[in-house]
């Protein structure tokens, strides 16, 4: 019996701590998936040398600077330029057409990460013509990530990563058009920043985007547990005019929510959705 | 999700390089009785497709599927990771994905699944490390002994690539070194069903 306290005790600890996150600074991160706040907690406990979870409870109410410190740790920013190419592909031939016949266009990217997914759709609206007439939307509750995206700067190391994915989602020209290169890093140039308005959300505790045509949410939704899944879709679903498309990241997936019945399924392998009309 | 004749309650196999003959001896051996759930991690390359289920698919009494995302963890089932996605397993006995960074420059992580699995189902754990070319895998192993579960690695002699369950058995954590001939049925005992 021991062994099975003890999980349990932790599990009561982790509920605790980020109760008092949310108590004090109003991040909520109860309804993430358990498993993967877990890793993540334990992974600052151990670095801080701590014994237990109860003392980062005390640590993060008396210090804000740990809050700080806990929110980048459990906000996982991994992302990338066009991740997924054969997403992009699917995007470009079945969204676009639809997207064209809007005399004005909006996007959200719901958990925008530092910007590349962003910066990879203006890209795509750029090279389809559409730039002009089109508002992008990019939101994260992280916004320390958030500078980041509106800065655009990228190491050159990875840039080479998104150079293939770039033509692997067949760009049209080369990604190198839209950044300045510098000795070891890269630039967006302006001219994608100019049409995209970077701001905190938060999917958890935050209202309604209104009247979208298409809204990516790609791999924030996999570190939530079904509750909060369920109402972010719904939260989507009322941001969405009729006909707006909802794309998921590809382990993600609208079958077990309760507003499954009121999208269409447009591509099973890259996620896409389509809220119906109604009637 | 007990099976009825041990306090079992899971199987988690951790393979590299080397590993899909490896699984696919021991899946082959298992017999069509036997009901503890099985997650696998393989390493694979980040950017393949995933064809590791439909590799398995014939080879074993178990359903073999790609883990997806919050699905229950139920006996009969094998579950396999897919590619650039870590695999865990919840605090409610689903299994969960993630896209956090590699660990021991892997995604998916032995490590990430045995810790987590470790977790949740305690002393009710298997854990086996299977042929492999580097490291990962035996922090986990190490966990799920602190837990009280049962720790199985395959021995280097049988082994294709040696690095990984070397490491394991490094750890001191390790209950059984067995030749891949006999993991199956070892398993099979275990399993009275
Ligand atoms: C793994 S990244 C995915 C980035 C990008 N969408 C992609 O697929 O490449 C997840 C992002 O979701 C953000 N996030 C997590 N919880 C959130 C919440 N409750 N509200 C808004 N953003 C959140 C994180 O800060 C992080 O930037």
């Amino acid at each position: 019996m021991f062994e099975e306290n003890k999980t349990a005790n932790e599990y009561l600890e982790i509920q605790l701590l980020l109760e008092a996150i949310y108590r004090k600074y109003g991040y909520d991160f109860r309804e993430y998936s358990v498993a993967h706040t877990r890793r993540r907690l334990e992974y600052r406990r151990a670095r801080e040398g701590m014994t237990n979870y109860s003392s980062m409870q005390h640590k993060v109410i008396h210090e804000p600077a740990f809050f700080e410190q806990l929110l980048l740790d459990l906000s996982i920013n991994v992302t990338e330029m066009f991740r997924d190419p054969w997403f992009y592909q699917k995007v470009r031939e079945l969204v676009f057409p639809h997207l064209q016949t809007y005399p004005f266009v909006k996007v959200w990217h719901a958990g925008c990460s530092a910007g590349q997914e962003v910066y990879s759709m203006a890209i795509m609206l750029e090279e389809a013509l559409m730039r002009e007439r089109t508002q992008l939307y990019a939101t994260d509750f992280n916004e320390a990530i958030l500078e980041k995206a509106k800065n655009g700067i990228y190491p050159m190391d990875v840039v080479r990563q998104y150079t293939t994915n770039y033509q692997a989602a067949n760009g049209a020209t080369s990604l190198s058009d839209y950044y300045t290169a510098d000795y070891d890093s890269v630039i967006i140039k302006s001219q994608l920043k100019e049409k995209i308005l970077f701001s905190p959300h938060n999917l958890a505790t935050d209202g309604v985007f209104g009247e979208m045509h298409l809204i990516f949410c790609r791999n924030v939704l996999i570190y939530f547990n079904r509750e909060l899944q369920n109402r972010v879709f719904n939260l989507f679903y009322e941001s969405l005019v009729p006909g707006g498309f909802l794309c998921l990241g590809s382990k993600e997936s609208l079958r077990f929510s309760d507003v499954a019945s009121k999208f269409e399924l447009v591509s099973e392998r890259e996620k896409i959705y389509r809220k119906k009309r109604e009637g | 999700m007990n099976c009825n004749g041990t306090h079992y309650r899971a199987v988690v196999i951790g393979a590299s390089a080397g590993g899909l003959a490896a699984v696919e001896k021991v899946l082959s051996q298992l017999k069509a009785s036997f009901c503890l759930p099985i997650l696998l991690v393989q390493h694979i390359s980040p950017h393949t497709q995933s064809y590791l289920a439909t590799h398995f698919e014939d080879k074993c009494a178990l359903t073999v599927k790609e883990a997806d995302d919050k699905e229950p963890i139920k006996r009969g089932y094998f579950y396999i990771a897919p590619p650039n996605y870590h695999l865990l397993v919840e605090y409610d006995g689903c299994v969960a994905l993630s896209i956090d960074p590699p660990v021991n420059f892997s995604r998916p992580s032995i490590d990430v699944l045995f810790e987590s699995a470790a977790d949740y189902f305690g002393k009710e754990l298997i854990g086996i490390v299977l042929t492999g070319a580097n490291s990962d895998g035996a922090l986990g192993l190490k966990k799920i002994k602190e837990h009280g579960g049962l720790t199985v690695v395959q021995t280097i002699e049988t082994s294709e690539a040696q690095a990984m369950p070397a490491a394991a058995i490094q750890t001191g954590c390790v209950d059984h070194i067995l030749s891949l001939e006999v993991i199956g049925d070892f398993l099979n005992e275990i399993c009275e069903c």
